[in-house]
């Protein structure tokens, strides 16, 4: 065991970790923690664009944006937080591009734009190109680019070392009101030696992604387990609105690899198997381009009503044929050779199956617009921060717009990593208990006995129940019947999950090790969803409740804050930010 | 040494393939078994095995006529040996984690579609070459990654940034695209045979991200990384065995990228 001091820790290294660790480490002695080397991060799956009203190619500016984000977000974002985000947008995009990144370009040099869902102009007027991109992997030129920054600003990584624990100067669920509760560092398992770390840290930024493992059907990357959520959580903190999952419309069937939106803002249009264009009669006025929520339930509800596609009838189509060949392979290349290499299909002549998978959190870990994480509803913790997925600033409220999620880790990885630098500037390194490790240690050991011989029950079975049970019961459609069949089945899951042991006893790159205590935190982030999902007795954005099949603002214009205690998860929540947009019926 | 197929391998492989077109048909998923034959390395000591000693393994899974080697793994790690070691993330050719050598060819377990890897026959598994083995299939990156620090792999602009974005016309752009695509997952660099006997020699993913800046309009430093890659150690040493554009992932044509840049030394032209 190694004992470590930083100003500032950055527990994760896509594109919002490495986007604080380019402010924090020019100001201050900066280490990022990653669990996977920085260029393999989720980041680098995005593909249609980020959005920013750079007006490039046709009028646009970023109130529109502004009024599109709270509109798509079914009035559940902080409009404080979407005006600085849209605002700083074009800042965002124009700093990438002076790092090197290779956007795509208009006939006269500028930075290219195409369309994308729920953007529109004049408030709804019709669709406008705002998603700046580079062919369909933006994100992989954004990890790129942000990554060749940090080998030039030789930030330190630390590579495959997982955090596992954060500590706090006190428990925040027993610290009284008005008490300071401040960051004392984090604890991390280091894969290749199996040796746990300790971190002094004057300021903590967690990056660390988002959970979509808790379902089967995802585009998320196997590591995306959520992990510094459930670390907050069992730290005594809130997350909030994790009940608001994204389900993309366009998954790859059968394997929920994204096929983005982009697809669609180049012409691409959905049809069941009539062969209609049935967005027509979901989204009279913007179509295949309507919010992603909006376009995943209208999917789900053509496969319903029988008019899914295949033997199955379990899917519909993505019809590129009509658009030139040469323009799918410049505009759409990765997208159009999944389709290829995993289904054999050749989107050039045929629809290409798809059908909703789960993609995006826009809950996560409560946060200021500059980072700080709350301990609850008014009180945040010192010295603690957190941008990207894993965060909720709320941004994205009840449902998250296509490109918004690579503007949201630059422009608040930008302003986490400033202010963690500004807070160590001013903040004295604190110590760290001696007992620091031992919940880490204990996780560890626990996993490590035990003979793991035919009789203990298999971290992996109780994974694909957990998934199963998440894509059959909370996916798209939901009601209290399917919520609570599900969340009855999660102590469970967890009960032989306490009794769980792995196979590899080993110390040096136990991934069996790993991808138990993953499954621990889904666990945990599964029954706050859930008890979210129960409560919350409306339909908004992500989240629909057949059995209450409208937004319901009286009851439930706020957000949820869900915390674990001793006898489980108890709920409180939290007001909306409204400063300029009243609260509408949502039509497109 | 790849022998010719047998008959018998043949049809069976004939009649696996019919099967995974019939799935696209009917939707039905036929399963069937494959023997992976897996090159294994503890580096604690485990059961008969030495510390750090090699040895191969077999393992006999049930697959689907869909999946890729990755799916065969995890179904190994989950239901019969969680000790076996690999790296992955994205599962889908993007996140370059998983690059292994499989039946002799370097590949991304997550695109490789086991269908197409003659399954009559134990399909070979072993971790990419020229890299330290530390466990399994898990190779320390190190070496690899230094490699590619060394060329400076960031935009080296002179002059004021402008106010806006820095114009760049599409074929501009378009000289340096294919470079842009590399994902780090060193299927080239460690399917170089250059590379597996000259500890020295940068690998062709250092060349190929040099590649994309060296290119790039918007860079001012071109001759900086040209200067080291005409080291004794640099481009040179390439002997154009096409092995690396053979086992890019991303269809990069890296070959053709590294004559690129030899072209460009030896006319002093980008």
């Amino acid at each position: 065991m190694t004992h470590y001091e930083y100003d500032v820790v950055i527990v994760g290294a896509g594109g919002a970790g490495m986007r604080a660790a380019l402010e924090s480490s020019q100001r201050s002695k900066t280490a990022v923690l990653t669990k996977l080397y920085p260029t393999r991060s989720h980041t680098g799956a995005a593909q249609g664009g980020m959005a920013a009203a750079l007006s490039n190619v046709e009028d646009d500016n970023y109130e529109w944006h502004v009024y599109d984000t709270v509109k798509g977000g079914d009035y559940l974002v902080d409009q404080d937080a979407a005006e600085i985000m849209c605002r700083e947008a074009i800042d965002a995009v124009l700093d990438l591009e002076k790092m090197g990144l290779p956007f795509n370009r208009t006939e006269d040099g500028k930075i290219d734009q195409r369309r994308f869902g729920g953007h529109t102009r004049e408030h709804g007027a019709a669709p406008v190109r705002r998603a700046c991109y580079a062919a369909d992997r933006t994100g992989h030129m954004i990890l790129q680019t942000l990554y060749q920054q940090c080998v030039k600003q030789k930030v330190e990584f630390f590579n495959e070392f997982y955090v596992l624990d954060l500590i706090l100067s006190k428990n925040p669920q027993s610290a009284k009101k008005g008490a300071k509760v401040s960051v004392t560092g984090v604890v991390a398992l280091e894969l290749a030696t199996g040796e746990i770390h300790t971190f002094s840290a004057k300021s903590v930024v967690f990056a660390t992604g988002g959970a979509g493992k808790v379902f089967k059907t995802t585009s998320n990357a196997h590591t995306l387990t959520g992990d510094g959520m459930a670390i907050a959580l069992r730290a005594g903190l809130p997350l909030q609105d994790m009940e608001f999952f994204q389900f993309h419309p366009t998954g790859l069937y059968g394997l929920g690899i994204l096929l983005s939106e982009a697809a669609r803002g180049e012409g691409g249009i959905l049809r069941n198997s009539e062969g209609e264009r049935f967005m027509e009669r979901y989204a009279p006025s913007i179509k295949d381009l309507a919010p992603r929520d909006v376009v995943a339930r209208a999917i789900a509800r053509e496969v319903r009503e029988g008019r899914g596609c295949g033997p199955k009838k379990d899917y519909v189509l993505l019809d590129l044929t009509h658009l030139s060949p040469e323009h799918i392979d410049e505009k759409l290349p990765d997208i159009t050779e999944f389709a290829r290499t995993y289904l054999g299909v050749e989107p050039h002549t045929e629809g290409v199956p798809t059908y909703p998978t789960a993609h995006y959190a826009m809950g996560g870990i409560p946060t200021t617009v500059n980072g700080e994480v709350l301990r609850n509803a008014t009180e945040t913790v010192d010295g603690l921060y957190a941008a990207g997925e894993c965060a909720c600033v709320s941004v994205h409220g009840a449902n998250r717009l296509g490109t918004n999620s690579l503007l949201d880790i630059n422009v608040f990885g930008r302003r986490a990593g400033a202010a963690a630098a500004a807070h160590a500037a001013k903040a004295p390194q604190p110590s760290m208990p001696a007992h620091a490790a031992a919940r880490v240690v204990g996780i560890v050991e626990r996993l490590l006995a035990g003979t793991g011989d035919a009789s203990s029950p298999r971290p992996g079975d109780i994974r694909s129940e957990l998934q199963e049970a998440m894509d059959r019961d909370a996916q798209v459609f939901r009601t209290a019947e399917s919520l609570t069949h599900v969340q009855a089945k999660v102590p469970g899951l967890k009960e032989r999950f306490a009794r769980a042991t792995i196979q590899d006893k080993g110390r040096r790159f136990n991934t069996d090790l790993l991808e138990a205590i993953e499954l621990g935190f889904l666990l945990d982030l599964a029954e706050v969803i859930l008890a979210g999902a129960l409560a919350r007795e409306e339909s908004r954005g992500g989240h629909f409740r057949e059995d209450f099949p409208t937004r319901d603002d009286k009851k439930f214009l706020k957000h949820t804050l869900a915390y674990a205690t001793p006898t489980g998860v108890t709920l409180d929540y939290k007001p909306v930010v409204i400063t300029k947009y009243v609260p509408k019926e949502r039509v497109y | 040494m790849r022998t010719a197929a047998t008959k018998d391998a043949s049809t069976k492989d004939a009649a696996t393939k019919d099967a995974a077109t019939k799935v696209a048909a009917t939707g039905e998923v036929a399963t069937f078994e494959v023997i992976l034959k897996i090159r294994r390395n503890n580096p604690e000591a485990s059961g008969e095995h030495e510390a750090g000693a090699g040895y191969w393994q077999e393992f006999r899974v049930k697959v689907h006529s869909t999946e890729r080697i990755l799916d065969a793994l995890h179904t190994i790690k989950w239901e019969q040996d969680g000790s076996l070691t690999f790296r992955r993330s994205c599962a889908h050719g993007v996140c370059g984690s998983d690059a292994m050598r499989i039946n002799g060819r370097n590949r991304l377990a997550c695109k490789a579609l086991i269908k197409d890897l003659h399954p009559s026959r134990p399909i070979t598994i072993e971790p990419i070459q020229g890299l330290p083995v530390l466990k399994d299939l898990i190779v320390d990156m190190e070496p690899f990654f230094a490699s590619y620090r060394e060329i400076m792999p960031f935009l080296m602009p002179s002059g004021d940034a402008p106010k806006r974005e820095r114009l760049q016309s599409p074929e501009q752009r378009a000289r340096f695209e294919d470079t842009t695509k590399c994902i780090l997952c060193a299927a080239c660099t460690t399917s170089c045979p250059v590379f597996w006997t000259d500890g020295q020699y940068f690998g062709p993913a250092a060349i190929v991200n040099a590649h994309r800046f060296i290119f790039d309009s918007r860079d001012d430093a071109a001759w900086e990384r040209l200067e080291i890659l005409n080291d004794r150690d640099g481009v040179w040493k390439c002997r154009t065995t096409f092995n690396c554009t053979d086992a890019c992932p991303r269809g990069i044509q890296v070959t053709e990228a590294i004559s690129q840049v030899k072209r460009a030394l030896a006319t002093h032209r980008v």
